[in-house]
Formats: C-alpha cells, sequence, structure tokens
C-alpha cells in the first residue's frame, strides 16, 4: 500500500510541474499579445493605416510601412518557395543517402541557425553591391529568401517524408516513372504541409528587422516603392526607429505599430494553422 | 516417403506444356555486405500461378521483388547472376525499369490504393503511359475493374476515394490498377495477409481465373492458400548467415503430398516454421 501511494505521490508531483512548466510557457506570450492591445490599441485608427507618417512618424499613419512590409513577404515567397521546394524534393526523392547528401542536410539544418543579422551582411556585399541592386526591395527580398530557405527546405522534407512509402511503390510498381509518382502522387499529398512551412517561414521574414537594416529598409519615405529597386519602408523597421530614436514619441503611437505588425505576423501563422487542421479533417 | 495433407481442390495443369517466362539462374542479393539471396535458380511457367513458401525472413518478397526490381529502390542493393523475361535479361544495364515494371506488375501485402477515387486509381497508370482520351480511359477502368471482380461493387460509388472501400475490396482495386496497365507478370507479395477470410478467398478465385491470361507469382505465408492457387510451388529457407536459398521446386501437389528434401517435409508439416 505504501508503495501505491508514494507512487501516486511521485506522479502527482510530475504532473504540477509539467502543468507549471506548461503555464510558464503560455502566460508570457498572451501577456505580450494582451499587453499590446491594451497599450496600442487607441492608436489603432482607419488614418494610421492608410495615411503616410507625418512629424518623423509622430503623426500620421503607417501606410507605406504595412505596404513595404506586403511586398517583402511577397518577394520572399516568390524567391524562396519555389527553390525550397524544389531542393527538398531533390534531397527526399532523388538524393543518394551518402555523406554529400548528410552533409547538405546538416548545412541546411546550421542555416536556419546562422543570425539574421549575418544574412543582412551577406545581403548587403552580395545583392547590394556585388549584384548592383542597390538598397532596395529586390535586395532585401533577396536577403530574407535566404534565410527563409532554410525553413521551406526543412518542412519541404517532413512534409514529403510523411507521404506513406506504400503510395510511391504503388505507383512505380505499375511502371510510373519516379517523376510522375512525385508529379501526381507524393507532391498533392505534401502540398498542405509545404504551404504551411511557407508561410510560417515568410510569417517570420516579415518580422525581421535587423538584415532589412542595412540592406534597403529606409524610416520614412515620400512615396511607395514603385519599382523592386526602390528604398522601402517596413514595420519592424519602423517600430524599431519610432521606439528608439525618435524624442517625444507618443507611447501610444508605437505600441500601435507594435499591434499591427503583431497582427500581421499571427494572421499568417494562423493561415497556416487553419491549413493543417482542414487537411487533417480531409484525410 | 508421402505425407498425409488435407490438400482441397489441388490444380492438375499440365505445367511442363507452359514457355517459360521467367528464368533466374544463379541469382545472388545483398543488402550491403548482407547477403539475402544465395544462387537461386528456378524457371516460372507462363500460364500457371507460381507460390514462394517459406519460413519469416527467408527471403521469399526480395526473391519477388527481383522480378520488377524494386529492390533497386533501396541502396547498397547489388544483384548478382541472370534473371530473365521472355529470354531477355531484365539486369542489362539497356533495360527500361519502367517499362519493365510496366510488363511486371505488383500487389502489395498492404492493399494501398491512392488517395484519390476509385475511377483515378485505376485510371492512373494508363493516363501516366499516355492515355488522355476520357472514353478510353473510362472502357478501361470498367475492364480491370470488372477483371478483378469488383465492377459490380463499386459501380455506383466510382467518385468515391478508394480509401473508403473495405480492405478486401482495397486489395482487388489495387489488382484493377494493375490489370490497367495491362502487364504479363503479376507480382502478390502476401497479398491475402491483411485480408479476413472471406475476402482471402474472393482473391484467390479472382488469382485462379486471371492464371489463364497473365502469369502470377505469390508470396505467402499461408499453406493452405498455396496449396489451393498455385500450380508450381517454390520453398524457401535461410541458411546460417540467414541467406535464403531455395530448397526445393516443382509442381505444388508434388511439393505438398510427395516433397523431395527433408526440409520441405518439416517445413509443411508444421515440424518448424
Amino acid at each position: 500500500m505504501t508503495t501505491y501511494s508514494s507512487r501516486k505521490i511521485t506522479q502527482r508531483t510530475a504532473f504540477t510541474f509539467l502543468t507549471l512548466a506548461t503555464v510558464i510557457t503560455v502566460v508570457p506570450v498572451l501577456f505580450i499579445i494582451i499587453y499590446t492591445i491594451v497599450k496600442g490599441g487607441g492608436a489603432l485608427t482607419w488614418d494610421f493605416l492608410v495615411q503616410f507618417p507625418s512629424q518623423a512618424g509622430k503623426a500620421g499613419g503607417i501606410l507605406p510601412a504595412i505596404i513595404g512590409t506586403f511586398y517583402l513577404m511577397l518577394g520572399t515567397l516568390v524567391f524562396a518557395l519555389p527553390i525550397g521546394v524544389l531542393a527538398g524534393i531533390y534531397l527526399t526523392e532523388y538524393a543518394k543517402d551518402n555523406w554529400l547528401t548528410r552533409l547538405i542536410n546538416l548545412a541546411i539544418i546550421n542555416l536556419a541557425g546562422v543570425p539574421s543579422i549575418v544574412f543582412g551582411l551577406f545581403g548587403l556585399s552580395v545583392f547590394v553591391m556585388a549584384f548592383h541592386f542597390g538598397l532596395s526591395l529586390l535586395a532585401a527580398s533577396l536577403t530574407l529568401a535566404c534565410q527563409a530557405l532554410a525553413m521551406v527546405i526543412t518542412t519541404s522534407r517532413e512534409a514529403l517524408l510523411s507521404v506513406p512509402r506504400e503510395y510511391r511503390e504503388g505507383s512505380l510498381a505499375i511502371g510510373v516513372t519516379r517523376w510522375q509518382t512525385v508529379r501526381h502522387i507524393v507532391l498533392p499529398q505534401a502540398m498542405p504541409g509545404i504551404i504551411t512551412g511557407a508561410v510560417l517561414a515568410i510569417s517570420r521574414a516579415a518580422g525581421e528587422t535587423a538584415p532589412i537594416l542595412i540592406v534597403g529598409a529606409a524610416f520614412l519615405l515620400p512615396a511607395l516603392p514603385t519599382s523592386p529597386l526602390d528604398q522601402f519602408m517596413a514595420l519592424p523597421y519602423h517600430l524599431y526607429t519610432v521606439s528608439a530614436h525618435v524624442p517625444n514619441m507618443p507611447k501610444e503611437t508605437v505600441w500601435g505599430v507594435a499591434l499591427v505588425l503583431l497582427i500581421v505576423v499571427l494572421s499568417f501563422d494562423i493561415l497556416a494553422a487553419a491549413i493543417r487542421i482542414k487537411t487533417r479533417m480531409r484525410k | 516417403m508421402s505425407i498425409n495433407l488435407n490438400v482441397p481442390e489441388m490444380s492438375n495443369k499440365p505445367i511442363d506444356k507452359c514457355v517459360t517466362k521467367l528464368k533466374v539462374e544463379n541469382a545472388s542479393l545483398y543488402y550491403g555486405s548482407f547477403q539475402a539471396l544465395r544462387k537461386i535458380t528456378l524457371e516460372i511457367p507462363s500460364c500457371a500461378i507460381t507460390a514462394i513458401i517459406g519460413p519469416s525472413g527467408c527471403g521469399k518478397s526480395t526473391l519477388l521483388r527481383l522480378f520488377n526490381r524494386m529492390n533497386d529502390l533501396i541502396s547498397g542493393v547489388k544483384v548478382e547472376g541472370n534473371v530473365e523475361l521472355d529470354g531477355i535479361s531484365i539486369y542489362d544495364s539497356k533495360i527500361d525499369v519502367t517499362e519493365l515494371r510496366k510488363r511486371v506488375g505488383m500487389v502489395f501485402q498492404k492493399p494501398n490504393p491512392f488517395p484519390m477515387s476509385v475511377t483515378e486509381n485505376v485510371a492512373f497508370g494508363p493516363k501516366r503511359h499516355g492515355v488522355k482520351n476520357r472514353g478510353e480511359l473510362d472502357e478501361i477502368v470498367e475492364k480491370s475493374l470488372k477483371q478483378a471482380a469488383l465492377w459490380d461493387e463499386v459501380k455506383d460509388k466510382l467518385g468515391q476515394s478508394g480509401l473508403a472501400l473495405s480492405g478486401g475490396q482495397q486489395q482487388r482495386l489495387c489488382i484493377a490498377r494493375v490489370l490497367a496497365v495491362e502487364p504479363e507478370v503479376i507480382l502478390m507479395d502476401e497479398p491475402c495477409s491483411a485480408l479476413d477470410p472471406v475476402a482471402t478467398l474472393k482473391i484467390e478465385d479472382l488469382m485462379r481465373n486471371l492464371a489463364a491470361d497473365y502469369t502470377i507469382i505469390i508470396v505467402t505465408h499461408n499453406m493452405q492458400q498455396a496449396a489451393r492457387v498455385s500450380d508450381t510451388a517454390a520453398f524457401m529457407m535461410m541458411e546460417s548467415d540467414r541467406a535464403g536459398v531455395l530448397v526445393e521446386y516443382g509442381p505444388t501437389a508434388q511439393l505438398f503430398t510427395n516433397p523431395k528434401d527433408k526440409r520441405t517435409e518439416d517445413y509443411i508439416t508444421g515440424r518448424f516454421g
């Protein structure tokens, strides 16, 4: 009897700690979101979303920063998605399992761990200077795409690997080529997972400040970018500047910018979750 | 020596009159340094069902996958010796493996319909092989499903997912999928091991019907099944280093009632395995 009850106590203690750890994880996330809404909610007016900033961001709106961030996400997606998915397909479906493949996989995993400012510096010397793209949307999109690639490739590989081997065998066993099998059996099945990964990758790119700081983001611009070679404004960089470098900045405006950025990023995360749930229900 | 085995409906097809469809000469197969098959030699007749029996891990499935080069998918596989289909070596470097697999189709242990409709499942192979005309595809689908004795059960739900069918129906759908590309040989890797007895009998009936037009090779754990459906049977075992060898090969009736090898006799009388 004693062992039984002591085991019960051990179990209860363990569960308590596990619950506590979960609560500790969730609380800061909720706190940040609620705090941002409380502090910045007042600044969130229609004018704030559709007007250009004035008086160094102290008045007016943040339209160019919102548009700039969407352009950046689009640019990142355009470069990272096709290259990432194709590389994922090659590594999963075609590459032989040898030391070179393992080295490449290791490199991709480590790519995700490279500090974003290093990507920024790389973008500055390669895209801005060597390729003569200048400080521009194009250079920034390419820089963020390099960073997003790691995540797109990794999630694409996971999505492709989760397609049962039986489907591939069934297809190959009736004389269908490897590429046809990938194209008509594996890819359709893996697509939701691939899209989810891509959405998460660009939502992360949307929040990056350090790399775009040195490859083309500007604090204040008189007009929206009209070509990929123009400079641009972006939400995270705008937030950084108004919170750190503009004196007498109304606090509510700063939190308002933060809230808009949070909404942009979270809405993409929710989109990714929705895709995942929808596919799970379909299966 | 003769053994009293209750073997129902033993087929008496005169196998010596058939032509040799597949010929294996001294074939060995290695997974890296591990030898999975050792010097297998046998000839598979064209108008018959050949069963491959033997204890788990003796290389039955590996031998089966030698015929459509499915083993190629595993990295580090090496094949020695010769395997011929209609007198042409299938391990020749000039052989188009997809063309080979079109001629030598395969049905797997676990039914594996694609996650698409019944029609799409059957039409998948022909479509990939270039049949585009909708009417022609519909004809192939109907013909194949009828051949696989599935048409009457699914004709009203051709648009439904293949995954919604019962296990036995799924397996017959997989057979229809293979039939749709008009193969010459059908390999079956324990096709009934995931099915209930009624579904198993349906597949066995179907195999007997198909045997007139196709060369069928079936790997099975179930010796009653081998006795019921096959014309010729191969008994395999593994040696002390776990390499699979062919112990005995001959007409099913002879293998089951009058085995030449002591090991075959021990296995089929249930002394091991």
